[in-house]
């Protein structure tokens, strides 16, 4: 399992707690997670990536093992403590504001 | 006995507020969606406890809510709005064509005759509808088709559909007004548009009497009188005869005729009301002083309006679509201010009191007269 830990905007919107854990098929990925995760929660489809180009939406990072992953392509292989549970992945809202 | 129910759109959350028919006293639910912006709600003519609520974030988009109780509870729908075929341009601010991009949704018109079916008006300007309660939505292409699209650009606040005017007499007949484009109307269910701004003068455009370019903020009908259309424009406040083939100017004697909303008493069609503001980058009403001001003559000739309004060092504005109506007799008439107060008149105009004065700053008004 894979366990993704959602902002507090996205928790109330699915209705959940802080992490959601998710049985992600084939290799762990930002794209299979996404897609597991939309599949559970269809009311998170456009809210973390773009309905339309699948392109992470501007606002949102991605953090894990204490690195930033918010720039890696969406098809390449997680963490391998990400992959196997023992760690999260991070979904954040990025401060903005001032 | 009847009831009214106040919905409120903010900078930061949804609120229903609900009063008896004396309207005197008020209880204030919410906020729903804390957190993210609500730059509408509104509820179904047809059925009343059906509202939908355009809910955005910039960190997390678009949603959009649907309540089957009259806002006490909320349901996530559908919010993938794409536009149809290639999406093509439109004018950027410096001059250059730059693609269409959809940002937000800025107004939820419900169906007058079924609750499934709403229109949306978007940024980037478009005219989406859904015909399943707010699970699906397809664009009508037409509007963005019709082939000024390219010449449309951003306002200030973007390139927004923000007004959706449904004629009640004829289902076919459907008013939108974009800023900057102007106003446009289809007489066959949203299939093709024609412009409809003959008569607007922009000063602020190159050709002041363009077919298409104008910053019309606001859009009003009774729906008695479906031929005869109310316009707040950047500058201007405006009046159509004639189902907005041709306008002419109704300011008359108004301290400024700068505004955002305009709106029609529920049962007396030539009795109007605006929020003059000091100017377009002066977004606060002159002299310090909160004044609706009524025409009971169609236009040309307004009367200020303050008892239990701001009379000093009032520095709010009042958005495009926050103010409304009842259908209660005395008609009340509600507006909320970017500093978070609501208020409401129960006697058409003639005084007023803050129903909540502390939400955030509000974006949106409507108001559902129940049975």
């Amino acid at each position: 399992m894979i366990r993704v830990v959602l902002p507090a905007h996205l928790q109330a919107l699915a209705r959940v707690r802080r992490e959601v854990a998710l049985q992600v098929e084939g290799p762990a990925t930002q794209r299979a997670v996404f897609d597991a995760l939309e599949a559970a929660y269809p009311m998170l489809r456009g809210t973390i990536r773009d309905h339309v180009t699948r392109q992470r939406r501007p606002l949102v990072r991605f953090f894990a093992c204490e690195r930033d992953l918010s720039h890696e392509s969406p098809d390449a292989p997680l963490p391998d403590a990400v992959a196997m549970g023992e760690e999260p992945f991070l979904i954040i809202g990025a401060m903005a504001g001032g | 006995m009847s009831r009214v129910r106040v919905l409120v759109g903010t900078r930061k959350g949804a609120f229903v507020l609900t009063s008896d028919a004396k309207r005197e006293r008020w209880d204030v639910g919410g906020p729903h969606f804390a957190g993210w912006e609500i730059y509408h709600l509104k509820g179904s003519p047809a059925d009343p406890n059906r509202l939908y609520a355009s809910q955005s974030s910039g960190w997390f988009g678009q949603l959009i809510q649907r309540s089957n109780d009259g806002g006490k509870t909320w349901e996530p729908v559908g919010n993938a709005f794409a536009y149809d075929g290639v999406p093509g341009t439109h004018q950027w601010y410096d001059g250059t064509q730059h693609p269409w991009e959809f940002k937000r949704v800025w107004h939820l018109e419900p169906s007058l005759t079924d609750p499934d079916t709403v229109y949306a008006g978007v940024e980037d300007a478009a005219l989406f509808r859904s015909t399943d309660g707010g699970q699906t939505w397809r664009e009508l292409p037409g509007l963005r088709g019709h082939g000024s699209g390219p010449s449309w650009a951003p306002g200030a606040g973007g390139m927004c559909l923000h007004t959706i005017v449904l004629n009640p007499s004829d289902p076919n007949r459907i008013f939108i007004a974009i800023s900057a484009a102007g106003v446009f109307r289809t007489d066959d269910a949203g299939k093709t548009w024609r412009p409809m701004n003959r008569g607007l003068r922009s000063e602020g455009i190159p050709d002041p009497n363009a077919e298409v370019g104008h910053c019309v903020h606001h859009v009003a009908m009774h729906p008695s009188r479906p031929g005869v259309l109310f316009m707040q424009k950047h500058w201007d406040v405006m009046r159509s005869d004639d189902a907005g083939e041709s306008w002419h100017e109704v300011s008359g004697n108004l301290p400024t005729d700068f505004g955002f909303p305009i709106d029609v008493h529920a049962h007396e069609p030539d009795t109007i009301y605006v929020v003059p503001i000091k100017s377009d980058s002066e977004h606060y009403p002159p002299e310090g002083k909160l004044r609706v001001y009524r025409s009971r003559t169609g236009g040309h000739e307004w009367e200020a309006l303050t008892k239990g309004l701001p009379q000093r060092d009032c520095y709010v504005n009042v958005l495009r679509d926050a103010m409304a109506v009842d259908s209660l007799d005395p008609c009340g008439v509600y507006f909320g201010t970017s500093g978070g107060q609501v208020y409401a008149s129960t006697d058409a105009g003639d005084s007023w009191d803050p129903i909540v004065r502390d939400l955030p700053a509000v974006a949106s008004v409507e108001v559902q007269t129940l049975p």
